[in-house]
Protein backbone atom coordinates (compact mmCIF):
# COMPACT_ATOMS: atom_id res chain seq x y z
CA UNK A 1 0.00 0.00 0.00
CA UNK A 2 1.76 2.91 -1.20
CA UNK A 3 1.84 6.00 0.82
CA UNK A 4 1.52 9.70 -0.63
CA UNK A 5 2.93 12.61 1.77
CA UNK A 6 2.31 15.67 0.17
CA UNK A 7 3.66 17.51 2.76
CA UNK A 8 6.60 16.06 2.44
CA UNK A 9 6.36 15.54 -1.09
CA UNK A 10 7.43 12.07 -1.49
CA UNK A 11 6.10 8.89 -2.17
CA UNK A 12 6.44 5.28 -0.42
CA UNK A 13 5.92 1.92 -2.10
CA UNK A 14 6.48 -1.62 -0.49
CA UNK A 15 8.17 -4.10 -2.77
CA UNK A 16 8.51 -8.06 -1.76
CA UNK A 17 11.05 -10.66 -2.15
CA UNK A 18 9.77 -14.20 -1.94
CA UNK A 19 10.81 -17.66 -3.00
CA UNK A 20 12.13 -20.81 -1.44
CA UNK A 21 14.63 -20.55 1.78
CA UNK A 22 17.99 -20.13 0.15
CA UNK A 23 17.37 -19.17 -3.27
CA UNK A 24 18.87 -15.67 -3.14
CA UNK A 25 16.50 -13.48 -1.78
CA UNK A 26 18.90 -12.11 0.98
CA UNK A 27 21.40 -11.99 -1.73
CA UNK A 28 19.83 -9.67 -4.12
CA UNK A 29 19.11 -7.28 -0.64
CA UNK A 30 22.38 -7.16 -0.27
CA UNK A 31 24.08 -6.74 -3.75
CA UNK A 32 22.09 -3.73 -4.09
CA UNK A 33 23.10 -1.99 -0.66
CA UNK A 34 27.01 -2.81 -1.93
CA UNK A 35 26.19 -1.14 -4.56
CA UNK A 36 24.05 2.07 -4.18
CA UNK A 37 25.29 5.29 -3.37
CA UNK A 38 25.01 5.97 0.59
CA UNK A 39 22.77 9.29 -0.04
CA UNK A 40 20.35 7.09 -1.83
CA UNK A 41 20.17 4.21 0.51
CA UNK A 42 19.26 3.78 4.54
CA UNK A 43 20.12 1.16 6.93
CA UNK A 44 20.08 -2.29 5.54
CA UNK A 45 18.84 -4.69 8.92
CA UNK A 46 18.68 -8.22 8.78
CA UNK A 47 16.31 -10.29 11.20
CA UNK A 48 18.35 -13.80 10.84
CA UNK A 49 19.41 -16.61 13.17
CA UNK A 50 22.80 -17.63 14.05
CA UNK A 51 23.09 -19.67 11.07
CA UNK A 52 22.16 -16.39 9.36
CA UNK A 53 18.89 -17.37 7.61
CA UNK A 54 16.07 -14.95 7.76
CA UNK A 55 13.59 -15.16 10.62
CA UNK A 56 11.49 -12.88 10.18
CA UNK A 57 12.59 -10.25 7.48
CA UNK A 58 15.50 -7.74 5.98
CA UNK A 59 14.71 -4.59 5.28
CA UNK A 60 16.62 -1.67 2.89
CA UNK A 61 14.97 1.64 2.17
CA UNK A 62 15.93 3.25 -1.16
CA UNK A 63 15.43 6.50 -3.18
CA UNK A 64 15.19 6.25 -6.52
CA UNK A 65 15.19 10.03 -7.42
CA UNK A 66 12.03 12.61 -8.11
CA UNK A 67 9.18 12.39 -10.24
CA UNK A 68 7.35 15.82 -10.73
CA UNK A 69 8.10 16.88 -7.28
CA UNK A 70 7.91 13.68 -5.30
CA UNK A 71 10.87 12.04 -3.94
CA UNK A 72 10.16 8.12 -4.48
CA UNK A 73 11.52 6.27 -2.07
CA UNK A 74 11.14 2.02 -2.13
CA UNK A 75 11.34 0.16 0.81
CA UNK A 76 12.46 -3.42 0.01
CA UNK A 77 11.54 -6.49 2.30
CA UNK A 78 12.42 -10.26 1.99
CA UNK A 79 10.61 -12.68 3.79
CA UNK A 80 11.67 -15.66 5.38
CA UNK A 81 12.06 -18.56 2.60
CA UNK A 82 11.80 -21.86 4.94
CA UNK A 83 8.78 -23.41 4.98
CA UNK A 84 7.96 -23.19 8.93
CA UNK A 85 8.19 -19.46 9.37
CA UNK A 86 4.62 -19.22 7.30
CA UNK A 87 3.43 -16.86 9.94
CA UNK A 88 6.10 -14.19 9.43
CA UNK A 89 5.84 -14.78 5.74
CA UNK A 90 2.54 -13.63 5.38
CA UNK A 91 2.64 -10.77 7.83
CA UNK A 92 5.14 -9.03 5.54
CA UNK A 93 3.04 -9.13 2.98
CA UNK A 94 0.54 -7.16 4.18
CA UNK A 95 0.31 -3.28 2.28
CA UNK A 96 2.45 -5.13 -0.95
CA UNK A 97 2.50 -2.69 -3.75
CA UNK A 98 4.86 -4.89 -5.76
CA UNK A 99 6.50 -8.60 -5.78
CA UNK A 100 9.70 -10.19 -7.02
CA UNK A 101 9.57 -14.16 -6.98
CA UNK A 102 13.35 -15.59 -6.39
CA UNK A 103 13.18 -19.45 -8.24
CA UNK A 104 16.28 -21.00 -7.32
CA UNK A 105 17.15 -22.37 -11.01
CA UNK A 106 18.56 -25.86 -9.63
CA UNK A 107 16.99 -29.06 -10.51
CA UNK A 108 16.64 -30.26 -7.02
CA UNK A 109 14.90 -26.89 -6.14
CA UNK A 110 11.95 -27.44 -8.62
CA UNK A 111 9.26 -28.54 -6.03
CA UNK A 112 10.20 -25.72 -3.72
CA UNK A 113 9.67 -23.11 -6.13
CA UNK A 114 6.35 -24.02 -7.50
CA UNK A 115 5.34 -24.91 -3.35
CA UNK A 116 6.66 -21.24 -2.42
CA UNK A 117 4.42 -19.92 -5.56
CA UNK A 118 1.12 -21.54 -4.63
CA UNK A 119 2.31 -20.42 -1.07
CA UNK A 120 2.73 -16.87 -2.33
CA UNK A 121 -0.83 -16.78 -4.11
CA UNK A 122 -2.78 -17.95 -0.89
CA UNK A 123 -0.95 -15.87 1.22
CA UNK A 124 -1.61 -12.35 -0.73
CA UNK A 125 -5.54 -13.85 -1.20
CA UNK A 126 -5.50 -13.87 2.85
CA UNK A 127 -4.83 -10.14 2.62
CA UNK A 128 -7.35 -9.69 -0.39
CA UNK A 129 -4.73 -9.41 -3.17
CA UNK A 130 -4.33 -11.33 -5.79
CA UNK A 131 -0.63 -11.95 -7.65
CA UNK A 132 -2.10 -11.47 -11.43
CA UNK A 133 -3.42 -7.99 -10.64
CA UNK A 134 -0.54 -6.62 -9.10
CA UNK A 135 2.83 -5.57 -10.18
CA UNK A 136 5.21 -8.78 -10.15
CA UNK A 137 7.96 -10.11 -11.38
CA UNK A 138 9.94 -13.12 -11.79
CA UNK A 139 13.68 -13.96 -11.07
CA UNK A 140 15.33 -17.12 -12.16
CA UNK A 141 18.36 -16.94 -10.30
CA UNK A 142 21.48 -18.66 -9.73
CA UNK A 143 22.06 -19.28 -13.98
CA UNK A 144 25.32 -19.46 -13.17
CA UNK A 145 25.54 -22.86 -11.30
CA UNK A 146 26.09 -26.08 -13.03
CA UNK A 147 22.74 -28.10 -12.03
CA UNK A 148 20.32 -25.13 -13.26
CA UNK A 149 17.73 -25.93 -15.19
CA UNK A 150 17.58 -24.71 -18.78
CA UNK A 151 15.29 -21.50 -18.77
CA UNK A 152 12.63 -22.33 -21.09
CA UNK A 153 11.83 -25.11 -18.68
CA UNK A 154 11.84 -22.73 -15.34
CA UNK A 155 9.69 -20.43 -17.45
CA UNK A 156 6.88 -23.21 -18.41
CA UNK A 157 6.47 -24.16 -15.28
CA UNK A 158 6.73 -21.10 -12.97
CA UNK A 159 5.80 -18.00 -15.48
CA UNK A 160 2.61 -19.88 -17.72
CA UNK A 161 1.37 -16.41 -17.98
CA UNK A 162 4.02 -14.86 -19.67
CA UNK A 163 4.76 -11.75 -16.70
CA UNK A 164 8.61 -10.32 -17.11
CA UNK A 165 11.45 -12.70 -15.98
CA UNK A 166 15.20 -12.25 -15.11
CA UNK A 167 17.96 -14.98 -15.52
CA UNK A 168 19.89 -13.68 -12.14
CA UNK A 169 22.88 -14.38 -10.24
CA UNK A 170 22.67 -12.30 -7.42
CA UNK A 171 25.62 -13.29 -5.87
CA UNK A 172 27.77 -11.98 -8.92
CA UNK A 173 24.98 -9.44 -9.10
CA UNK A 174 23.83 -10.36 -12.92
CA UNK A 175 20.58 -9.58 -13.55
CA UNK A 176 19.77 -7.75 -10.03
CA UNK A 177 18.99 -4.54 -11.03
CA UNK A 178 17.10 -5.41 -13.96
CA UNK A 179 14.79 -7.34 -12.04
CA UNK A 180 14.11 -4.40 -9.18
CA UNK A 181 13.90 -1.66 -12.07
CA UNK A 182 11.15 -3.86 -13.78
CA UNK A 183 8.77 -4.20 -10.63
CA UNK A 184 9.59 -0.15 -9.83
CA UNK A 185 8.43 0.60 -12.84
CA UNK A 186 5.21 -1.85 -12.64
CA UNK A 187 4.58 -0.33 -9.10
CA UNK A 188 4.82 3.44 -10.54
CA UNK A 189 3.09 2.46 -13.70
CA UNK A 190 -0.03 0.99 -11.45
CA UNK A 191 0.35 4.24 -9.15
CA UNK A 192 -0.10 6.05 -12.11
CA UNK A 193 -2.96 4.22 -13.07
CA UNK A 194 -4.81 5.27 -9.47
CA UNK A 195 -4.05 1.61 -8.35
CA UNK B 1 -6.43 -3.36 -7.59
CA UNK B 2 -8.57 -2.24 -4.54
CA UNK B 3 -5.63 -1.74 -2.99
CA UNK B 4 -5.97 2.48 -2.59
CA UNK B 5 -2.57 3.96 -0.20
CA UNK B 6 -2.65 5.98 2.31
CA UNK B 7 -2.35 9.80 1.78
CA UNK B 8 -1.07 12.61 4.08
CA UNK B 9 -2.19 16.40 3.70
CA UNK B 10 -0.52 19.59 4.83
CA UNK B 11 -3.53 20.64 7.23
CA UNK B 12 -3.81 16.85 8.76
CA UNK B 13 -0.25 16.59 8.87
CA UNK B 14 -0.01 19.69 10.70
CA UNK B 15 -2.55 18.24 13.07
CA UNK B 16 -0.55 15.17 13.56
CA UNK B 17 2.72 17.25 14.03
CA UNK B 18 0.96 19.53 16.32
CA UNK B 19 0.04 15.78 18.94
CA UNK B 20 3.40 14.37 19.10
CA UNK B 21 5.13 17.81 19.35
CA UNK B 22 2.59 18.06 22.69
CA UNK B 23 3.29 14.52 23.60
CA UNK B 24 6.74 15.09 23.88
CA UNK B 25 6.62 17.44 26.48
CA UNK B 26 3.80 16.52 28.31
CA UNK B 27 5.02 12.57 28.61
CA UNK B 28 8.67 14.53 29.05
CA UNK B 29 9.84 11.82 26.34
CA UNK B 30 12.74 11.59 24.17
CA UNK B 31 11.17 10.98 20.86
CA UNK B 32 7.38 10.23 20.15
CA UNK B 33 6.91 9.04 16.51
CA UNK B 34 4.03 7.37 14.06
CA UNK B 35 4.32 5.28 11.50
CA UNK B 36 1.47 3.05 9.69
CA UNK B 37 0.94 -0.30 10.22
CA UNK B 38 2.88 -1.04 6.82
CA UNK B 39 6.31 0.41 8.29
CA UNK B 40 5.96 4.11 7.28
CA UNK B 41 7.38 6.88 8.88
CA UNK B 42 4.60 9.33 9.02
CA UNK B 43 5.74 11.55 11.29
CA UNK B 44 8.76 12.38 14.72
CA UNK B 45 9.20 14.75 17.52
CA UNK B 46 11.82 15.00 19.75
CA UNK B 47 15.80 14.65 19.62
CA UNK B 48 15.31 12.13 16.52
CA UNK B 49 18.76 13.47 15.30
CA UNK B 50 20.98 10.24 16.57
CA UNK B 51 18.03 8.17 15.66
CA UNK B 52 17.30 5.96 12.43
CA UNK B 53 14.19 6.66 12.11
CA UNK B 54 13.11 4.93 9.04
CA UNK B 55 14.78 1.55 10.81
CA UNK B 56 12.81 2.06 13.62
CA UNK B 57 9.85 2.14 12.20
CA UNK B 58 10.24 -0.64 9.91
CA UNK B 59 11.02 -2.34 13.04
CA UNK B 60 8.29 -0.93 15.09
CA UNK B 61 5.53 -2.53 12.24
CA UNK B 62 6.96 -5.68 12.07
CA UNK B 63 6.89 -5.96 15.99
CA UNK B 64 2.99 -4.96 15.86
CA UNK B 65 2.54 -7.26 12.91
CA UNK B 66 3.94 -10.45 15.11
CA UNK B 67 2.34 -9.58 18.68
CA UNK B 68 -1.28 -8.83 16.25
CA UNK B 69 -0.20 -12.50 14.90
CA UNK B 70 0.11 -13.93 18.75
CA UNK B 71 -3.29 -11.92 19.32
CA UNK B 72 -5.02 -13.91 16.43
CA UNK B 73 -3.53 -17.10 17.82
CA UNK B 74 -4.95 -16.47 20.83
CA UNK B 75 -8.52 -15.80 19.61
CA UNK B 76 -8.02 -11.86 20.69
CA UNK B 77 -8.82 -8.81 18.57
CA UNK B 78 -5.24 -7.36 19.41
CA UNK B 79 -2.85 -6.34 22.06
CA UNK B 80 -3.16 -2.84 21.70
CA UNK B 81 -0.19 -1.63 23.92
CA UNK B 82 3.61 -2.82 24.24
CA UNK B 83 6.31 -1.86 26.77
CA UNK B 84 9.65 -2.45 26.71
CA UNK B 85 11.91 -1.09 29.47
CA UNK B 86 16.06 -0.96 28.85
CA UNK B 87 18.04 0.16 31.02
CA UNK B 88 18.47 3.77 30.17
CA UNK B 89 15.57 3.81 27.35
CA UNK B 90 11.80 2.70 27.64
CA UNK B 91 9.60 2.42 24.42
CA UNK B 92 5.82 2.25 24.66
CA UNK B 93 3.93 1.20 21.67
CA UNK B 94 0.83 2.16 21.34
CA UNK B 95 -1.88 1.05 18.28
CA UNK B 96 -4.34 3.78 17.53
CA UNK B 97 -7.33 2.72 15.80
CA UNK B 98 -5.95 -0.28 14.32
CA UNK B 99 -3.85 1.77 11.74
CA UNK B 100 -1.21 3.36 12.83
CA UNK B 101 1.37 3.13 15.78
CA UNK B 102 2.30 5.97 18.21
CA UNK B 103 6.00 5.35 19.89
CA UNK B 104 7.15 6.86 23.05
CA UNK B 105 11.06 6.83 23.95
CA UNK B 106 11.24 7.91 27.39
CA UNK B 107 14.17 7.30 30.13
CA UNK B 108 14.35 8.17 34.19
CA UNK B 109 13.32 11.58 33.70
CA UNK B 110 10.00 10.36 32.55
CA UNK B 111 7.71 7.42 33.92
CA UNK B 112 5.36 4.62 32.27
CA UNK B 113 2.09 6.23 34.22
CA UNK B 114 2.80 9.59 32.82
CA UNK B 115 3.72 8.05 29.14
CA UNK B 116 0.40 5.78 29.19
CA UNK B 117 -1.71 8.65 30.99
CA UNK B 118 -0.59 11.33 27.83
CA UNK B 119 -0.67 8.45 24.93
CA UNK B 120 -4.33 8.09 25.94
CA UNK B 121 -5.00 11.16 25.21
CA UNK B 122 -3.17 11.69 22.22
CA UNK B 123 -4.52 9.05 20.93
CA UNK B 124 -8.14 10.25 20.89
CA UNK B 125 -6.89 13.16 19.05
CA UNK B 126 -5.29 11.42 16.64
CA UNK B 127 -8.36 8.91 16.13
CA UNK B 128 -9.66 11.82 15.04
CA UNK B 129 -7.40 13.21 12.36
CA UNK B 130 -7.27 10.24 10.92
CA UNK B 131 -10.91 9.33 10.60
CA UNK B 132 -10.91 13.24 8.88
CA UNK B 133 -8.12 12.17 6.61
CA UNK B 134 -9.75 9.18 5.47
CA UNK B 135 -12.98 11.14 4.73
CA UNK B 136 -10.83 13.24 2.84
CA UNK B 137 -9.23 10.65 0.84
CA UNK B 138 -12.74 9.22 -0.14
CA UNK B 139 -13.43 12.92 -1.57
CA UNK B 140 -13.82 13.36 -5.50
CA UNK B 141 -11.03 16.00 -6.48
CA UNK B 142 -8.18 13.96 -4.73
CA UNK B 143 -6.68 12.21 -7.50
CA UNK B 144 -3.00 10.93 -7.28
CA UNK B 145 -0.23 13.49 -8.26
CA UNK B 146 0.54 10.50 -10.06
CA UNK B 147 -2.35 10.51 -13.03
CA UNK B 148 -0.56 12.46 -14.65
CA UNK B 149 3.41 11.39 -15.05
CA UNK B 150 4.07 10.07 -18.12
CA UNK B 151 6.31 6.77 -19.18
CA UNK B 152 8.85 9.22 -19.66
CA UNK B 153 9.07 10.40 -16.33
CA UNK B 154 9.53 6.76 -15.14
CA UNK B 155 12.03 5.68 -17.35
CA UNK B 156 13.82 8.97 -17.01
CA UNK B 157 14.19 7.50 -12.77
CA UNK B 158 16.05 4.78 -14.10
CA UNK B 159 18.48 6.61 -16.54
CA UNK B 160 21.71 5.94 -14.61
Amino acid sequence: MSFINYMAREINCKIVYYGPGLCGKTTNLQYIYKRTNPEAKGKMISLATETERTLFFDFLPLSLGEIRGFKTRFHLYTVPGQVFYDASRKLILKGVDGVIFVADSQLERLEANQESLDNLRTNLAEHGYSLDKMPYVIQYNKRDLPNALPLEELRQLLNPVGVLDYEASARTGQGVFETLKAVSKLVLTELKRGG
Amino acid sequence: MGNPGMVMYEEEFNQIQTVVDRLVREANAKVVFIVDKNGQLIAASGDIGNIDTTSLASLTAGNIAATGGIAKLLREQEFATQFHEGENANIHIQLVGNRVILVVIFDSESSLGLVRLRVRRATDELNRVFDALQKKALEPGHDSPFAEITDDDIDNLFND
